[in-house]
Order: structure tokens, then C-alpha cells, then sequence
């Protein structure tokens, strides 16, 4: 097991992509941050408050619930459902940016982008994730990105968020067997 | 657990995991676009042996809102109608390949039976058996009540709920008396003498004769239906007599709490239990359990058949 990104190197990241992401969408106006639970959505409220402290001005924030367009339900136990919560004014003809914490296989953001249509209409949808691991099986990209790490299959990456691990940190650990 | 049969089977933590479900389920129910790909390729039975509208209606949509295919099958104009068993209902609906069956029998004990047997591999969902139980219309209520009165979240502690009316046949009030318990509700059950079961005094409620004395003291209160089809013998002398000691009529909806609620699980017998007037009030919130009752039946669809087969979908 082995750190892959300390407190401090997950705080430049995030700073860094706040940044990136005003300078695309020209300010904190026609955005909306959406994060996809769990810590994606942590992640979501720290760009914001980093935005709004770069800006002065508060950018639009809410979490996306993906699970019941998962396509993997059927192999997976059952999980339970997050609220979503979609900031005042919605998300029609906003510039949505998905948070999440790790990008891998893409299925998630796919369901992310069914999910964001049952909400309504946006004018783009761009990613930002905290960790690109590879290994994608999907066409999909991130538009901001943490760190690139690149990892065998039988890694596995865990991000720990201080709001709920108690800690900041992303791990790489190698799985036996 | 992979079956709903009764409210007295769910523990706490599952009866709010289905309530909050229920609440994200109802998110999606008032947006743009109403429909969610996640039972995809699951195939729901309704089998309905009694008449019913808004149950099997309620289960269609909550159904179709989760793309999963509904079949529809009521005892009349089916083979049913010809003497042919549940047995052989449900084993040609297995052959068929049903995900769940949802069952409304006049059997009180017919959603068990056919659970405990291996005539379906699928979730069996109680819809309604005989006297016995009706858990997803007790499911809604207490959705119902706690989106009132506690803002969507929590369980029921300090409220009480009276239920009146025809007690002895209720399914209704047999599951609604289990779950608001479970939730912590209090329970007060209002009735002629001839319409409360007898044991009665020992389940976990209160008995009262005299619906003006309970009124002013409810947070909410449910009106059952006088069940005409089943008064094989005389409960109460006249329908006069029941609606002036036990309808809900103006005069008495002056004696409710201020916000206190009015909930009928329908249908309604206008002028008998329930005036036009009380059903039509401002605090009337009959319509709203039958948008809810959507929402709820979307939840345990979503509980009992979401995950992945084998592990039995855990509503836990």
C-alpha cells in the first residue's frame, strides 16, 4: 500500500482544477457543481468553496444520486439511494461539471449522464475527477483531472476525504491474489 | 428479505429505509421526466382475485416507472373463473417467467402461502389479503403522515393516529396499527363495539366508542371504508346510525387539531363514513395518499428486485 496523493497534494489538485474550470466556463456564473455521493459530493463543496473564494461569489452546487442507472444492479448487492439535490435554478442550460473522486471504467459517469437528463436539459456537461486510474471500458474522458495514475487491474485505488475517513489521502494498494 | 407480506415482518431500520426510498422515488415522480431504467427486463405479475383500481394501478405505474414489464391478471374473464387453483395460476406465471408476483386474494394468509411454497421463485408482494394485511397501503399512510407533520424524515414518535371505522375487516388498519407502532406512533382505534375484533384489547392500542372525544386529540386521522361486500351480518342497525356516531362530518372536523390530517384509503363511501365535505377539505389529503401510494410501491419494487438475484435483494 502506497500514498499516492498526501493532504497537501490533494488540496493543490483540487485548487488547481477550480481554476481550470473558470477559466473554460469564464467565471462561476453558468456553472453548476455536481457531485456523485459519497465523495464525490465532498469533493463537489470543496471546488465550490474554493471557486467562491478565488471569485468572491458563490457558484451553484448539488449531488447526483446515479444508482438507479447503474447497469450493474442485477450484479451487485443492493444499494441504498443518496438524495439528490439540485441547487436552485436547476441545472437547464448550466454548464454541468460531474465530481467525482476516481475515474475508472467510465460506468459510472455514463449513468451520471442519464441521471442528469432525468434533472433536465443542460447546455454542456464536462468531468472533473479528484483520480484517473485508466482502464476505461466506456468512451468517456475527464475534462479536469487530479492526478493520472496509472494502476494494474489488480490495484485498487482508495481515496480517503477528511469529512469521512478522517483524513485526506489517496491510496494505491495491491490486491492478493 | 425477499418478500413483503406484513407489516409486523419489517424491523425498524427497514421500514425507514423504505420511507426514505420512498422520498427519492417521489423526486424523480414530480420531475421532467418520469421514467428510470432500473428494473429493466424484470417481469411483474399483478394477480389480483379481488376487484381493486387504484392498488393495481398504483403497483402498474410504480412498475413502469422502473421499465419493468407488468403483466396484468384478474380473476374475472381469466381461467381463474373456471376453478383453476392459485397453485396452477402460479406455476403457469412461473413458467412464464415472473421476477414478483404481487397478490391480492380474499384469503386472508394467500401472500404467505404462496411465499412459503415453491410454486414461484419470484418476490411475492402482498397486496391485500382477505382481513389480514395490506402493507404497502399502511407503507403510504405513514409516508403520507410523516411528510405532513415531520418534514419528510424521522419516524412517528408523538403523534397519534386514529383509525376508524370498520376495524374488524380492515386489512388497512391491521397493518397500519403494526407500522405506525414500529414507528412510534400511538395508535387509537375508534368503532362500534361489533366492529372491533375480538383480542383487539390486546394488541398495542387504545379502544374508544366515542369518535368527538378522540378527534381533538389526533394528529391525523384515517377513515376506513364501511366494506359493504363483506357485512355478511349486522354490525350496526342502520347506515344512518354509523355515519351520525362514527362519519366524518363538518361539525366534526371543527373538533381536529388545527393541522391535524384527514386519510381515507379509498374508495370512498361519500355520505357514509366521510362527508363530500371533510373528503374535499383543505386538510383532506386522500389524493396525495394515492400520489404517495406511486411513489412507495416504486420503493420496495426497487428493495425487494434491484439487487443482484441470488443475494435475494436485502432490503437491509
Amino acid at each position: 500500500m502506497s500514498v499516492a496523493l498526501s493532504a497537501v497534494d490533494i488540496s493543490r489538485a483540487l485548487t488547481r482544477i477550480a481554476h481550470e474550470i473558470l477559466e473554460r466556463n469564464g467565471g462561476p456564473d453558468s456553472i453548476v457543481l455536481m457531485g456523485i455521493p459519497t465523495r464525490g459530493a465532498f469533493l463537489a463543496s470543496r471546488l465550490a468553496n474554493s471557486i467562491a473564494s478565488i471569485e468572491g461569489r458563490e457558484v451553484r452546487v448539488g449531488t447526483l444520486d446515479i444508482t438507479l442507472h447503474r447497469d450493474d444492479l442485477r450484479l451487485r448487492p443492493l444499494r441504498a439511494l443518496v438524495p439528490t439535490m439540485t441547487p436552485l435554478g436547476g441545472i437547464e442550460g448550466r454548464n454541468v461539471i460531474l465530481v467525482d473522486d476516481v475515474l475508472f471504467s467510465g460506468r459510472t459517469i455514463r449513468a451520471a449522464l442519464d441521471a442528469l437528463g432525468e434533472i433536465g436539459r443542460p447546455k454542456s456537461v464536462q468531468l472533473a475527477a479528484l483520480v484517473d486510474r485508466g482502464h476505461r471500458e466506456l468512451p468517456i474522458r475527464a475534462d479536469y483531472v487530479g492526478k493520472n495514475l496509472p494502476t494494474s487491474k489488480a490495484q485498487s485505488v482508495k481515496v480517503h476525504l477528511s469529512e469521512i475517513d478522517g483524513v485526506d489521502e489517496v491510496l494505491v494498494e495491491t490486491t492478493e491474489g | 428479505m425477499r418478500h413483503l407480506l406484513s407489516t409486523a415482518d419489517l424491523s425498524y431500520a427497514q421500514a425507514n429505509k423504505i420511507l426514505d426510498t420512498a422520498k427519492e422515488m417521489a423526486r424523480i415522480s414530480e420531475g421532467p421526466v418520469k421514467k428510470l431504467p432500473t428494473l429493466r427486463g424484470r417481469t411483474i405479475v399483478n394477480l389480483f382475485f379481488e376487484d381493486s383500481t387504484r392498488t393495481r394501478i398504483s403497483f402498474e405505474a410504480a412498475a413502469k416507472r422502473l421499465s419493468a414489464d407488468v403483466i396484468n391478471f384478474s380473476a374475472k374473464g381469466s381461467s381463474a373463473s373456471k376453478g383453476e387453483s392459485l397453485k396452477d395460476t402460479a406455476q403457469t406465471l412461473q413458467a412464464m417467467g415472473a421476477d414478483a408476483v404481487i397478490l391480492r386474494h380474499s384469503a386472508s394468509g394467500a401472500a404467505q402461502r404462496l411465499a412459503s411454497s415453491h410454486w414461484t421463485t419470484g418476490s411475492v408482494i402482498n397486496a391485500g389479503d382477505g382481513t389480514h394485511e395490506h402493507p404497502t397501503q399502511a407503507l403510504l399512510d405513514a409516508f403520507t403522515i410523516r411528510k405532513h407533520l415531520r418534514g419528510g424524515t424521522g419516524d412517528l414518535r408523538g403523534l397519534t393516529v386514529a383509525i376508524v371505522g370498520d376495524i374488524l375487516h380492515s386489512r388497512v388498519a391491521r397493518s397500519n396499527i403494526h407500522l405506525l407502532n414500529l414507528l412510534g406512533a400511538q395508535v387509537i382505534l375508534v368503532a362500534p363495539p361489533t366492529l372491533i375484533p375480538l383480542g383487539a384489547e390486546k394488541w398495542p392500542v387504545q379502544i374508544s366508542y366515542d369518535l368527538d372525544a378522540v378527534l381533538p386529540l389526533v394528529d391525523a386521522v384515517m377513515m376506513l371504508r364501511v366494506q359493504q361486500e363483506r357485512m355478511n351480518d349486522f354490525f350496526f342497525p342502520t347506515a344512518r346510525e354509523y355515519s351520525h356516531y362514527y362519519g366524518l362530518n363538518s361539525d366534526r372536523l371543527k373538533l381536529m387539531k388545527p393541522n391535524s390530517l384527514i386519510m381515507h384509503p379509498g374508495p370512498m363511501n361519500r355520505g357514509l363514513e366521510i362527508t363530500a365535505e371533510s373528503a374535499d377539505s383543505a386538510r383532506s389529503v386522500i389524493l396525495e395518499q394515492v400520489t404517495n401510494g406511486v411513489s412507495v410501491r416504486m420503493a420496495v419494487l426497487y428493495l425487494l428486485l434491484a439487487g443482484a438475484p441470488n443475494e435475494g435483494g436485502d432490503l437491509i
